[in-house]
């Protein structure tokens, strides 16, 4: 019992433990944030409702007290990152759905795996325990800036152990993904016979392999300067509060947001390129077509992960930079947006010529390409020195990252759970209940982002208590929030509708065949729905052709699976 | 498309710059995306399952793509070398000399502006740790003669319109930002350092200091004000601070 479903070695399972911890990380995160959406909307009014629950000390009476304010918001950010859209990219369907395409039996380091998920999980704990900690949870931005952080309460140390516990776990996981992909390809799967998918997978486990390390390492040093007295992060002659600090002083604040960016802009490709597997894999079935460009696609997204870690800098433009060092890292980051810019438009191409099936996959696969493309183009005046003077710290920012991780990765996470629950239960999920767990989110999250673009080009900062309320540039815009918030309680009850759906369909959906969408690859053309336990093929399976032989002209049906054989 | 955008009112020099290269951005971001929207839209209603019904395996043959993918770069490689780099260097490199210039020291601290002005001699008295109190939140030792006549302010900075303006920007604890969204100046204060930041106002009026970086439970309600006065308007106020520190 423990062994089949608690500490299983099998991938598949732990990438549906992977897959149900991180949506309760997503759900939580999700929650966090509306109760800053009623703050923002409504400042210093009564949380209706759960108000009362929240404990005095956070808000009397039901009224979010500025430090708890800060928490949530540190806090939504550190959960949606690190414990809900990372490993449900990574953990989940890298897990899942990577050894399935392969054909293997399984990952490389089965035990790793499963220690992977526990370290994991132990960091995700750890992260919700420190909301009961004296202070509170970590309240310093999910940037933890120092000198802010380390001087902020003890939930700022609780966070650093969660951080530290989950670049372990994700270490742990990439080294594995890294090695399953090289050594584990089913006969016959040469490099460029591989799903995009996967190869968006092996590109991500790079990046968290290569960049984990310093958010590791600067989370040991702020730890110490924390618990250990060492001054790491703080310069000398810091006087808090009227007084001076006892520290030895001479170190770097700055330093931190090296090492922190260092890790965090390859995060933000660690978002995207699984969303960007998972859409390709979702296109070439509905289009019933081969994708667009696949060898260019997958030569930008090496290129993506190469200069992801050139590009660090643009988070700090207005520390104090020259002009040669930002030239640098505004040159890095224009030629950056283009191999974004040859994917996005190769899934676009990739739609020209198809026989296009609006499943419910394919429309959160079809919505994720604007989506994502608004995100994008709205990082360019971002990404230039001068227009991120009157960009930096306003609600532009949290727009432009905002559409590239909701309608955007989280879109296309979305699509490969409708995509891959057939294969994962043996049952399809309720179309009708898809689409519209579409559509309200698309709308809804229209309206709570859109709306922060008018905000962050009139001026209006992020993170601020009270929306900006009391200032003057901000009086207009900020009445917007209450719009927007109701926006984010309608997108609320829009996800009931996919939550019923989750699990209703384990048990009234249509049973699946082992191939509903009539699609190339090996996880549903060589083994069941679904799969074996441990071992996953009852015949290893053999590789004949590329991905996507969809419509192939003289072909008996409009797909040609991976593992037929030539001639048939 | 500039009014369009909603940017606060620009009052110094090199706001134009600025919005400038936000405008051009914004071009090309709304020609890609309408491009790309009404190329996705057509694509969408033609080849739809009930249109077309069986897909061509090879797709959209041609390479005008690579032109879009290259017109991208271009449009880019000119907004940065034409556009995002000379405005920056100025920004940055050409400081102009102290004695054409208005200086003050900016130091922030958890939630508030302390504004620095060296007084006529035009000399910054010198600062110690151990003299900050709540009185004296510069730390500012009045015995030096250079300190004299410094004022100090908390909240209020009031610069002198159409004469370049140097803050010299820094902080006692954590990360600040100083941010005045109408002289399109957004600087990080980080303690241990002190970095020039500089323009030159051109409008007349009263506006706001925003603290631009969480910096704890107040960022919210880290807010100064300035205002650009008349030359002679400001002769004024700095006469009547002066006056105001005769008076022990």
């Amino acid at each position: 019992m423990f062994r089949k479903y608690l500490f299983s070695t099998d991938h598949k399972v732990i990438g549906l433990q992977y897959a149900l911890t991180s949506l309760v990380f997503l759900l939580l995160g999700f929650i966090l944030i509306l109760l800053i959406r009623w703050q923002l909307a409504y400042p210093g009014a009564p949380v209706p409702v759960v108000g009362p629950w929240l404990g005095e000390a956070n808000a009397p009476g039901g009224v979010i007290l500025p430090e708890f304010y800060n928490q949530l918001a540190a806090m939504h950010g550190t959960i949606m990152v690190f414990l809900g859209v990372v490993p449900l990219a990574v953990g989940a369907f890298g897990n899942y759905v990577t050894p399935l395409q392969l054909g293997a039996p399984d990952m490389a380091f089965p035990r790793l795996n499963m220690a992977s998920y526990w370290v994991y999980f132990t960091g995700g704990v750890i992260m919700l325990a420190s909301f009961f900690v004296p202070g509170g949870a970590a309240n310093s931005g999910w940037t933890s800036y120092p000198p802010l952080a380390d001087i902020a309460t003890s939930g700022q140390t609780w966070w650093l152990a969660g951080i530290l516990l989950l670049s372990i776990s994700s270490l742990l996981g990439s080294v594995n993904m890294i090695t399953t992909i090289v050594q584990l390809r089913a006969p016959g799967l040469t490099w460029f016979r591989l799903p995009f998918f996967v190869w968006s997978q092996l590109v991500t486990a790079f990046l968290l392999l290569l960049a984990f390390p310093a958010l590791q390492a600067a989370a040991l040093l702020q730890g110490m300067d924390r618990l250990a007295g060492t001054s790491f992060f703080l310069p000398s002659g810091l006087v808090v509060s009227g007084r001076a600090l006892s520290v030895a002083g001479g170190g770097s604040a700055l330093l931190w947001q090296h090492l922190f960016w260092f890790l965090a802009h390859p995060e933000v490709y660690v978002l995207i390129l699984p969303a960007m597997g998972i859409v390709a894999e979702v296109i070439a079935n509905n289009t019933r077509k081969s994708l667009w460009g696949y060898r260019l696609m997958v030569y930008s997204i090496f290129v993506l992960g190469f200069l992801s870690f050139a590009v660090w800098a643009h988070h700090m433009f207005l520390t104090g930079m020259g002009t040669a060092v930002s030239a640098f890292f505004q040159a890095t980051t224009l030629i950056i947006s283009i191999p974004s810019v040859v994917v996005l438009s190769a899934l676009v191409l990739s739609l020209y010529g198809g026989s296009i099936r609006f499943t419910v996959p394919m429309l959160f696969a079809l919505a994720f390409l604007p989506m994502f493309g608004l995100g994008g183009l709205s990082g360019l005046p971002l990404g230039l020195a001068p227009s991120d003077i009157a960009l930096h710290d306003t609600l532009y920012v949290v727009g432009h990252f905002h559409y590239l991780v909701a309608p955007g990765t989280i879109f296309a996470l979305f699509a490969g759970i409708y995509y891959w629950y057939p294969k994962i239960t043996g049952r399809m999920m309720n179309s009708t209940l898809g689409a519209i767990h579409f559509a309200g989110s698309l709308v809804c999250m229209n309206l709570i982002f859109m709306p922060m673009f008018i905000q962050g080009l009139g001026g209006v900062n992020r993170r601020l208590w009270d929306g900006g309320q009391q200032y003057a540039h901000a009086q207009e815009l900020a009445r917007l929030n209450i719009p927007m918030s109701h926006a984010s309680w309608a997108l609320a009850l829009f996800q009931l509708f996919f939550i019923v759906n989750l699990f209703g369909s384990l048990k009234f959906g249509r049973r699946a065949t082992t191939n509903p969408w009539h699609a190339t690859t090996l996880e549903w053309t060589a083994t069941d729905s679904p799969p074996l336990a441990h071992g996953n093929f009852a015949t290893p399976p053999r590789v004949y052709r590329d991905a996507y032989e969809y419509s192939v002209p003289g072909a008996a049906a409009d797909f040609t699976p991976q593992n037929e054989q030539a001639g048939s | 498309m500039y009014e369009w955008l909603g940017l606060p009112t620009a009052a110094s020099a090199h706001a134009g710059d600025v919005d400038r290269i936000i405008v051009l951005v914004h071009w090309l971001m709304l020609v890609l995306f309408v491009g790309w929207s009404v190329f996705f839209a057509y694509v969408l209603v033609r080849f739809r399952r009930s249109a077309h019904p069986v897909a061509l395996h090879r797709g959209l043959r041609g390479n005008w793509s690579t032109w879009v993918e290259g017109g991208v770069l271009a449009a880019e490689v000119v907004l940065l070398v034409f556009f995002a780099i000379p405005t920056w260097s100025a920004r940055v490199d050409a400081i102009p000399p102290e004695q054409q210039s208005v200086v003050v020291r900016v130091v922030a601290e958890q939630f508030a502006w302390n504004v620095h002005y060296p007084g006529a001699d035009r000399v910054f008295g010198r600062t110690a740790l151990t003299l900050v109190s709540s009185d004296n939140p510069l730390g500012l030792d009045r015995e030096d003669p250079a300190a004299k006549d410094d004022i100090a302010t908390v909240n209020e900075l009031h610069l002198p319109i159409d004469r370049p303006a140097i803050v010299y920007l820094s902080s006692k604890d954590v990360v600040h930002s100083f941010g005045l969204p109408q002289m399109r100046i957004k600087q990080d204060a980080i303690p241990g350092l002190v970095q020039p930041v500089w323009f030159t106002p051109t409008h007349t009026g009263q506006w706001e200091i925003v603290c631009s970086q969480l910096c704890g439970l107040g960022h919210y309600r880290m807010r100064g004000f300035y205002s650009i006065q008349s030359q002679a308007e400001f002769d004024d106020w700095i006469a009547q601070e002066t006056a105001a520190l005769a008076i022990p």
